[in-house]
């Protein structure tokens, strides 16, 4: 039988077809390596906790380290006046609250993580960010004093490879370790990004060359961030 | 009546046939998509900064062609002239989002180096000018062929000019500081190896536009070089 390519009906029975097959097939892709994929997602974030209080993790033994150091502690849910509420930190998908514009600032929550590392108590604060391209995020941990940073991980989307991808890189991270977020009275206190090289002194931070708005995109991060958990953390 | 209809047919050809494995040859040099056909660009400027996206690029283009110029191949006498760009299209979105997908569940590490570069797969020229010139017209296998000598010409244009951007760029080859590394550790105030002597990575090599200037001189030295490609005025 010759097939009439041309047909008008020929074209939609076709378009039909193809679209069903197509969304099938995507559909069941997609169901049926959900379950994996949260799974990954989950594993991640265990990494990410680890790796901003200076513990290594592989895939593979990340469930058991995050179960050793953060796991066993308790962790809160703060809303941006310091307060306690409820909910469950691991849960809070603070990449998700960010970009939805309709949460007030209010309504807004606030995980926070407390992980111990060599009997000290660290207060993990995870944050989320603007770089160039897309969203940036990460974790940093404070000290048992509150205000000293102890260790840093950030990540990002799609920020420029060898310029802005470059705030993940332990040379950057290192950099904002022993920074303080506040003063001994716990009063916030902006750590700045600065481009002429003066990063050594206190509150200060050398930014990356060439990756100057994912540079401002953590400094802002950070600022913004820790000024609301020191609202909690100054009652406790 | 099909048993006589088969009988007529031609002897099949061999599967590395002279005509089959030019197909797999051309691209590398002669016909090379970047360097002569000038398809690809977009990518080949995004992400030629580390050879390591430069590979992980290279070989996400390599299974979506091969297996779309297939599919496209297999589907070539339904597809209605009309709106076959469309079919096209569809065929290699559903294709990335399939890789994406397995990517995402089975191997995450790589999914995450891709991230962005999902869409430019989806975008690159190269795809869609092999879905509509090669693989509407001919049988799978050839169309095949064709894939896999598009998708190598694509990787060594795009790792060689990321080799030569991450080399002068940031001083490392897969992300292996070979040059010494720029920032200070106790001791090399300027840095290690080669830095400590005053060499300085070449930031200009980082931004896009150098990837363009680099392609420039490959293809300017291939056209020199090869006398197929010569053209008389």
């Amino acid at each position: 039988m010759k097939i009439n390519k041309d047909n008008t009906g020929y074209i939609f029975l076709f378009t039909f077809l193809l679209i069903g097959v197509v969304a099938v097939i995507l559909s069941i892709l997609a169901t049926s390596l959900a379950p994996q994929i949260t799974k990954n997602n989950e594993t991640k974030k265990q990494m990410d906790l680890l790796a901003s209080i200076g513990v290594e993790s592989t895939r593979a033994n990340a469930k058991d380290m995050y179960q050793k150091y953060i796991g066993s502690n308790p962790s809160y849910v703060i809303n941006s006046k310091g307060e306690v509420v409820e909910g469950k930190a691991f849960d809070i998908d603070i990449r998700t609250q960010h970009r939805d514009k309709s949460i007030t600032e209010d309504a807004k929550k606030y995980p926070l993580f407390i992980a111990t590392v060599d009997g000290q108590t660290l207060y993990i604060v995870p944050m989320v960010g603007k770089g160039l391209w897309g969203p940036i995020w990460g974790y940093v941990s404070l000290k048992d004093d509150k205000r000293t940073i102890y260790g840093v991980s950030y990540d990002h989307l799609g920020e420029t490879p060898g310029l802005g991808a470059e705030i993940k890189q332990k040379f950057f991270t290192d950099r904002y370790l022993a920074e303080t977020v506040a003063d001994e009275e716990l009063n916030f206190m902006p750590i700045k990004i600065v481009k002429d090289g003066s990063g050594a002194q206190p509150q200060k931070v050398d930014g990356i060359t060439g990756g100057t708005i994912t540079s401002k995109g953590v400094e802002e991060m950070v600022n913004r961030t820790m000024e609301i958990y020191l609202n909690y953390l100054k009652t406790i | 009546m099909s048993e006589v209809a088969e009988k007529v047919k031609a002897p099949a050809e061999p599967l590395f046939s002279k005509k089959n494995r030019k197909l797999v040859t051309d691209p590398l040099s002669d016909n090379n998509p970047i360097t002569i056909q000038v398809l690809g660009i977009c990518s080949a400027l995004a992400i030629t900064v580390q050879v390591e996206q430069a590979v992980v690029m290279s070989a996400a283009v390599f299974f979506v062609l091969a297996l779309g110029n297939v599919v496209i191949s297999m589907l070539r006498n339904l597809i209605p002239g009309r709106i076959r760009i469309i079919v096209q299209l569809v065929v290699v979105a559903s294709l990335v989002i399939m890789v994406n997908q397995v990517l995402m569940a089975y191997l995450p590490d790589v999914s995450a180096k891709l991230s962005v570069f999902v869409g430019l797969i989806i975008t690159n020229c190269i795809i869609m000018g092999r879905f509509e010139a090669f693989a509407m017209g001919n049988k799978p296998w050839p169309s095949f062929m064709d894939a896999v000598g598009n998708a190598s010409g694509y990787a060594i244009i795009l790792i060689m000019v990321a080799v030569v951007r991450e080399l002068l760029g940031s001083g490392s080859f897969f992300g292996i500081p070979i040059l010494g590394s720029p920032i200070p550790v106790e001791g090399y105030p300027n840095g290690t190896g080669l830095f400590d002597m005053g060499y300085m990575n070449n930031n200009l090599m980082v931004l896009p536009p150098m990837a363009l200037i680099v392609v420039g001189i490959i293809i300017w030295i291939q056209r020199s070089r090869n006398k197929n490609l010569i053209e008389s005025h």
